[in-house]
């Protein structure tokens, strides 16, 4: 049985004035149903852009330059505009940081939800209503029938990104991409959040990608990683596997500046420097500058992801196999 | 129901009880309004009608004057119409130009500035610099063109048949790019908003984002400049009126009737003009006060704590 979705070599570039830019430069991984996929990085690694990348809505000046999304068998970079509208909000949902931002302060909640359905089901007004507030119970939203002709701003946050997320359900959608879904949200909310989306995985047979900097939320939902770095893939495998055990220094490091291990009165480890901007990427190994375990052959070759205990997990580091 | 209920809660009307000046000047505009519209019914003459107005009766001074006759309250004009009922139909005709004039020129300005706004680069380059281009033409150019080649071509009495949409039209066309320039530099400013991204994500055609989302989140502005550009095209239409591009003498407005009484004045007969002058600043004077109170309360910069 083929993959839920399949991003192969996916390279995209914006294209600036003073030249190209290589914001993904050739990643690749696989989803299938009901699995959970969490995608983590620093800012400005190039987690949102693969995600933008997959429903075809880079902003200009960016474009697919290379590679291949498939879902469920389609080819989605090569349909046209009109269809690849037909799959967006259908097939794939996307899900974004802040719900303050992503409802339209003017609209009461039923017409932004009837409207989703509108535009993919061949429905009437009364049956739009009758699924939005299907979707909003399935969220557990107490009361669904009064928020439904509320504004958005009589709801609270932790509400109304759970209205976010029953819009992203209307059209039982193969697959849900959730940009930071949690990061505008206080911690007691962000539970709530992740554990619906993980439970609505199971329920409505979905497939998701979870794309976030919290290492914390993604180790709760999540059953894969791809860690990203520079517009790369840097190290992917099973969950457990990467938190108890990461192979790349990146990903140690990561994992290293969580709180929790450390001595009383002792400062946080980090990873020192930044991350590079994408018009200067250093040679090789673009992690080299931070890393305390690099040597020669990392300023010179770019590594390339291989295996590593098993199938499953591959790391694109000279030294992790050592 | 519920709407109407959420109306009366709302701050928008909790200030409004609360502003004397905008209480006073929203009940004087409607009141005009609503008696301009029932002229037919309050007027004790009908301007229009000429078996009732007799030149005999020309230029009689208002009622309280020793010349006064007491059948006409404020007089009459130099045509021997009752100038009380003819200031109630002629600012009927000047309601329905300035509110005429306004509709035209925000649906065009609107659509101008939604399309310039969403779509930008070129075609907004194009439409923002026709808009320029418009902006530049004085309307008394506009309107002398119009009239002119209208009057030519369809001959002086259909021209006084069609004055009215033709006013509406010309107003319209002079104002449209105040409102393109408004809703375009909305449009930018919301454009980039996440809810226009989810609701591309969602897959909602362009269409739907433009008007469904983005127009309603332009429209305070919009809103505000629609009061002054009542006043504004109330105004024009005197002006044009009065310099004789409006409506001609037959069809009475506020500004044909200051201009009639104007060349009376240095005659004695001041009420020909001064009482469709007055009611002419009133009018306008009450729609911008209210359109301030408007800006005032709409503009979250402006919230007075």
């Amino acid at each position: 049985m083929g993959h839920l979705l399949e991003v192969k070599d996916l390279e995209v570039t914006f294209a600036l004035r003073f030249g190209d830019l290589t914001a993904i430069d050739g990643i690749s991984f696989t989803l299938d149903k009901k699995e959970k996929l969490g995608l983590v990085g620093e800012s400005g690694a190039g987690k949102s852009v693969t995600g933008f990348s997959i429903i075809n809505l880079i902003s200009k000046p960016g474009y697919i330059s290379g590679g291949s999304v498939m879902l469920d068998g389609v080819k989605l970079n090569d349909l046209a505009d009109d269809e690849m509208r037909k799959i967006r909000g259908d097939k794939i949902s996307m899900i974004f940081q802040d719900p303050m931002m992503t409802l339209n302060p003017v609209l009461t909640i039923c017409t932004q939800m009837t409207e989703t359905v509108h535009a993919h089901r061949n429905v009437t007004k009364s049956e739009a209503i009758d699924i939005a507030l299907d979707k909003l119970k399935k969220v557990y939203i107490p009361s669904p029938e009064k928020r439904l002709f509320q504004y958005p701003h009589e709801c609270s946050g932790g509400m109304r990104q759970r209205i976010v997320v029953a819009i992203a359900l209307l059209t039982n959608p193969a697959l849900i991409i959730a940009d930071e879904p949690t990061t505008a949200l206080d911690v007691t909310i962000q539970a709530g959040i992740t554990d619906l989306l993980s439970e609505l995985c199971e329920t409505e047979d979905m497939g998701l990608i979870l794309i976030t900097h919290d290492l914390a939320v993604i180790s709760q939902v999540t059953e894969k990683i791809a860690v990203m770095y520079a517009g790369k893939i840097i190290e992917t495998g099973r969950t457990e596997d990467i938190i108890k055990n990461p192979r790349h220094p990146y990903t140690k490091g990561l994992i290293g500046s969580l709180p929790g291990g450390q001595q009383m009165g002792k400062r946080l480890t980090q990873i020192k420097g930044m991350m590079p901007t994408l018009t200067d990427i250093p040679e090789g190994c673009a992690f080299h500058p931070r890393c305390d375990i690099g040597e020669q052959i990392c300023r010179e070759t770019t590594p390339l992801l291989k295996s590593v205990d098993g199938e499953k997990r591959l790391v694109a580091c000279h030294m992790a196999g050592v | 129901m519920k709407t109407w209920q959420r109306f009366i809660d709302s701050y928008f009307l909790y200030s409004f009880k609360r502003d004397p000046v905008a209480v006073t000047s929203f009940s004087i505009f409607v009141f005009l309004v609503v008696i301009s519209f029932m002229a037919p019914v309050i007027a004790p003459y009908s301007p229009y009608d000429t078996s009732t107005i007799d030149i005999m009766d020309s230029e009689i001074p208002p009622q309280w004057m020793e010349e006064g006759d007491e059948r006409f309250f404020l007089g009459t004009d130099n045509m021997g119409r009752d100038l009380f009922s003819t200031l109630l139909y002629g600012l009927r005709t000047s309601v329905v130009i300035g509110i005429g004039a306004v509709l035209f020129q925000a649906l065009l300005g609107i659509m101008v500035g939604l399309t310039a706004g969403y779509l930008g680069g070129r075609i907004d380059a194009f439409l923002m610099r026709i808009a320029d281009i418009q902006f530049s033409i004085p309307y008394l150019m506009v309107a002398i063109i119009t009239s002119a080649v209208f009057q030519i071509a369809f001959g002086v009495g259909r021209f006084e048949e069609l004055a009215l949409p033709l006013l509406v039209i010309i107003i319209g066309i002079s104002e449209w790019p105040k409102y393109a320039r408004t809703v375009r530099a909305s449009v930018l400013g919301e454009k980039n908003k996440e809810y226009v991204e989810a609701a591309r994500v969602i897959g909602l055609n362009r269409r739907l984002i433009v008007y469904r989302h983005i127009l309603p989140n332009t429209l305070t502005p919009v809103l505000v400049i629609s009061t002054i550009q009542v006043a504004q095209a109330v105004m024009s239409e005197a002006a044009l009126s009065f310099l004789g591009l409006g409506m001609p003498i037959t069809k009475p407005s506020l500004g044909s009737l200051i201009n009639a009484g104007f060349e009376y004045v240095f005659s004695g007969s001041w009420w020909i003009t001064l009482f469709p002058g007055s009611l002419l600043v009133t009018f306008t004077l009450v729609i911008i006060l209210f359109g301030d109170w408007l800006r005032d309360v709409l503009n979250p910069k402006l919230y007075k704590g």
